[in-house]
């Protein structure tokens, strides 16, 4: 059974296909998993019966001669994307028990190549947050240690995949929350290009950084998810018109002569001596399998993170301004007039973290606080995305650490925001470029809590992040491990 | 000397665009919907929706923007307006700001003063913008709670806004009634204003006659008929020139007229006027408009309506009254046309088509689209008026029998009911002859050079002939028999 769970996707369709496990097994065995593991408090909303009849039909469907590469294959969802059949509640009380009427884009490609949905998994409240102790539902525990956080938003998704609670779950990036959680969970997180998965039914934090993503045991799962969960959406504006590829393609990509840009921005005094000795390891084992580094500069990625916080939460004071009370959602019981109703609403429905940006997000709106801050932060982040031009000029893949530090304790920076903040100083610049960015396990650091390492690739050059990815996971087995107890 | 005032008006009217779906969302625009029943969960702003524009709005503000000579722009921006209305699902409206759609851009139309003779004006256009438009918030028929209606929540809205051109309710009033009518030729807007597809608010500021610099202005909001536009700035006017008059400053607020009370009364002022935190909406990408889009938008454009009324003086003599009148509307212009053309003298076809028939659709309420007298039957009337086949008054009963559907063909029924007139001098000497002798004391009366007994002895013999007869000729054989 615990074999069967720490199992690849890869080799669960195998499984599969062979008719060696059916698709309500694999079921059981994750849902048995998860009931055994609630102390995690990955998931907020499990129902069995739905993830059961989904997998009937996936059983039917084989039995019917349809083989689809993931057809019967379970997964979760982060509680970002809306889906008609669980809560969906972005782990904030302003959506307690909210049942959407319509599934989010990624869900419904997903479901359509026939995986199975296991639940809801937690995170920060509407994605804000870098330790998952912004959610309204609780902490994350992280597997690897019980008194560390798991990362955040997508904590609850880290957690459960690092848990082998589910062998993939979707996530969310829009500063680092695939990567961070990736990196402390110790597993493979990848934030596509921003435009290539549909933003359709994400719970919006800051529209123009927000990308659906997968947390996975290994970059190969990844690659095989992303083929059916990535593609053009008219539904979404923003979504880029390309034809649809094959991210397994280059999972055999041969390293010698690849050139890996280290970015000496990234390894600068803030970075813990014991993430920079597993990162410079790693880029030591590229250098093994053929890979050449070339020093790259990113001048102004330093500058990523207070841009980010300004670009952040102005489109978020705007995005959450929809929850009022008035449609849906949490409506205070006790009023006065409309506006009082609003007003209530908000204040008993938000937890601090969002209100914290929403009032951060309108003073950098405001008459006469625009151009010093809005608009210059638009403009600076325009030079960040430059600066990785001209790094991709000459070199195919940017290096570095995810994070300065290991997975940190619970309340360690809850009570100092800016410091949680700077957790996010090595993922910020690619969001705000928009180019695709992955977290890959290298080692363990301090406390035997694991380390990431970072790749970050050109726009739409994800097959080849993938690839780069893969075959290090191919020579080495940090993906591999499972924190003792799961 | 007492100051002599001026007033500057300037005009911001909403158009409701006649898209089939909302801007940003499949959901349909048509009016009188169940509450919420045409709000898609795009239109109520549910978790993880998101809006797409609608190109077929975009194609509205090109053909406004091309019909007043405005630059279409390139590439312009959505910005999200944000405020907090219970009727404002998302609390922020998708709007143009700092990049509108249409820029610049006049509009010509006739001023009818109070007093003195109609004049030209042109008024020039600031932008016009798109945007969506809001919900309903229903206060009625709720004790202690209000309704939300969103079904006109993402329905397409063009705001056109002109430069503080005019100088008069009447200036305004004229400008408002092309816009309306311009907008309704291109198709693009039902001109309903009732339904609140056409809204009019007003900015009218006031300064000493002369002076160069603009008073403080005070925006008018909730007009929604060119009456009470034209009651609202006057009575705007009148009060800003009192208050300064009397000692006092115009504060820069927002005022709705209250048509009821021919009143306006304050709803904000400049010092609560909202922050609306524009900035663009980071779901949308810059709308790009290439000239083939524009070209495209330009080859399917009626003609317009100034360039028709010069047409129709030029190729059927009309003078400039009857030209404006006949292109109110496209559908008007186009039957008098069709019935123009098929006639063999259009002023005639003009006076018809702005006296009987513009009377009996004023008379019937109903629009020229539903005229029951199609265009080929009112030239056929004029052609047998013109020929002399039928006299006017026999012309009208004819057209009384068109209207009312007794007759569907002019012809057959003049033939079927023996309406010719009667041209044969002979048969009206006779029958001039016949009045005569039986009017003696009435030949007698105009002897003594009672002209009004002449009236009367041509009603006599028009009555004879069941007013068939051509009454050119019997006045004429009367006139000379009595002179005899």
């Amino acid at each position: 059974m615990t074999e069967l769970a720490h199992s690849s996707l890869a080799h669960l369709a195998r499984l599969l296909d062979q008719g060696k496990v059916s698709s309500v097994e694999l079921a059981r065995i994750f849902l048995t998993r998860i009931e055994q593991h609630r102390n995690l408090n990955a998931f907020l909303d499990v129902r069995p019966e739905v993830t059961l009849a989904q997998a009937r039909e996936a059983d039917a469907r084989r039995s019917r001669g349809e083989h689809g590469a993931l057809l019967g294959l379970p997964i979760a969802h982060k509680d970002i994307f809306v889906t008609r059949e669980w809560a969906s509640t972005a782990g904030s009380r302003m959506l307690a028990g909210y049942m959407s009427p319509f599934d989010a884009s990624v869900v419904e490609r997903l479901a359509a190549s026939g995986m199975v949905c296991l639940g809801k998994l937690n995170c920060d409240e509407f994605a804000m947050g870098s330790s998952n102790e912004n959610s309204a539902y609780g902490n994350v525990l992280n597997p690897w240690d019980h008194g560390a956080v798991p990362g955040g938003s997508s904590g609850g998704s880290a957690a459960a995949v690092a848990a082998r609670l589910a062998p993939v779950a979707t996530a969310t990036d829009t500063g680092g929350s695939i990567r961070e959680p990736a990196a402390f969970s110790g597993i493979t997180g990848v934030k596509p290009t921003y435009g290539r998965p549909s933003r359709w039914g994400m719970i919006a934090f800051a529209s123009s950084l927000d990308t659906a993503g997968l947390l996975t045991s290994s970059a190969e799962d990844c690659a095989l998810v992303f083929n059916a969960m990535l593609g053009f959406d008219a539904r979404d504006s923003t979504s880029v018109e390309r034809p649809d590829e094959d991210y397994t393609r280059d999972l055999n990509i041969d390293l010698r002569g690849l050139r890996i840009g280290v970015p000496t921005e990234f390894f600068a005094q803030d970075l813990q001596p014991d993430v920079e000795t597993a990162v410079r390891a790693a880029l030591a084992d590229y250098q093994k399998l053929g890979a050449r580094l070339v020093e790259v500069s990113l001048p102004n990625a330093a500058l990523g993170i207070p841009v980010y916080y300004v670009v952040a939460p102005a489109e978020a004071s705007s995005n959450l301004s929809r929850f009022d009370g008035v449609r849906y959602g949490h409506r205070a019981r006790q009023f006065g007039d409309l506006t009082d109703m609003i007003k209530k609403s908000r204040a008993e429905g938000f937890g601090p973290e969002p209100k914290r940006r929403i009032l951060v997000g309108t003073y950098v709106l405001s008459h006469g606080y625009y151009d010093a801050y809005y608009l210059k932060a638009s403009r600076v982040r325009r030079l960040i995305a430059e600066d990785f031009q001209r790094a991709f000029a000459q070199c195919d893949v940017i290096a570095g650490p995810v994070t300065s530090t290991v997975a940190f304790g619970f309340g360690e920076k809850a009570t100092d925001p800016v410091s949680m903040y700077l957790a996010d100083l090595f993922t910020v610049p690619a969001s705000l470029a928009g180019v695709p960015a992955l977290s890959l396990p290298c080692g363990l650091g301090a406390k035997g809590r694991p380390v990431g390492l970072q790749l970050m690739a050109n726009h739409f050059d994800e097959a080849r992040l993938l690839g780069v990815a893969h075959r290090y996971q191919m020579a080495t087995d940090w993906h591999r491990r499972v924190p003792a107890g799961y | 000397m007492k100051t002599q005032w001026e007033a500057v008006i300037g005009l911001e009217t909403h158009a409701q665009l006649m898209t089939a779906s909302k801007i940003f969302s499949p959901a349909s625009t048509a009016f009188g919907g169940l509450p919420n029943t045409q709000a898609s969960v795009i239109d109520l702003a549910l978790p993880g929706v998101l809006p797409v524009l609608n190109r077929g709005a975009v194609d509205c503000a090109i053909r406004l923007g091309l019909a007043v000579g405005a630059t279409i722009a390139e590439r312009s921006v959505f910005a999200r307006k944000n405020y907090f209305y219970p009727d404002l699902p998302k609390g922020y409206q998708i709007s143009q700001y700092e990049l509108p759609v249409v820029v610049g851009g006049t509009l010509s139309c006739l001023v009818t003063p109070k007093s003195g003779e109609p004049y030209p004006k042109t008024v020039h256009l600031t932008r016009a913008h798109l945007e969506e438009d809001a919900g309903k918030s229903l206060h009625e028929n709720y004790r202690d709670q209000s309704g939300i209606d969103l079904n006109r929540a993402g329905t397409p809205l063009l705001e056109i806004v002109s430069e503080p051109d005019m100088r008069s309710s009447a200036e305004a009033v004229a400008y408002a009634r092309a816009l309306h009518a311009l907008v309704m030729w291109l198709g693009i807007c039902d001109g309903n204003m009732q339904e609140g597809s056409f809204r009019c608010d007003a900015n009218v500021s006031v300064r000493p006659s002369g002076e160069s610099r603009l008073g403080t202005r005070v925006e008018i909001k909730n007009v929604n008929s060119f009456r009470f536009l034209q009651l609202a700035i006057e009575h705007e006017i009148q009060r800003q020139i009192e208050l300064i008059e009397d000692g006092g400053k115009v504060v820069q607020e927002t005022r709705l007229y209250d048509a009821n009370a021919d009143q306006t009364r304050s709803m904000r002022s400049k010092e609560d006027a909202m922050d609306y935190r524009y900035f663009p909406d980071p779901d949308l990408l810059p709308l790009q408009i290439p000239g083939d889009w524009i070209e495209r938008v330009r080859a399917s454009l009626p003609e317009l309506p100034e360039a028709m009324r010069a047409r129709l003086a030029r190729d059927y003599g009309l003078n400039a009254y009857d030209a404006a009148v006949l292109t109110s509307s496209r559908a008007l212009a186009q039957y008098f046309e069709a019935a123009a053309r098929a006639a063999p003298d259009a002023k005639m076809v003009a006076n018809w088509v702005s006296g009987e028939v513009a009377a009996a659709l004023n008379n019937e309420a109903i629009a020229i689209e539903q005229c029951p007298v199609p265009a080929a039957q009112l030239a056929a009337l004029v052609t047998r008026i013109a020929d002399g086949t039928i006299n006017q008054k026999t012309a009208r009963d004819v057209f009384g029998a068109l209207w009312t559907g007794k007759a569907s063909s002019v012809d057959a029924h003049i033939e079927a009911n023996g309406l010719r007139q009667i041209s044969d001098t002979g048969a009206i000497e006779a029958v001039i002859d016949q009045v005569l002798a039986a009017n003696a004391s009435m030949v007698a009366e105009f002897k003594t050079g009672r002209e009004k007994a002449f009236n009367a002895l041509v009603g006599q013999a028009m009555k004879a002939t069941r007013g068939k007869a051509n009454p050119a000729q019997v006045n004429e054989i009367l006139r000379r028999k009595l002179a005899s």
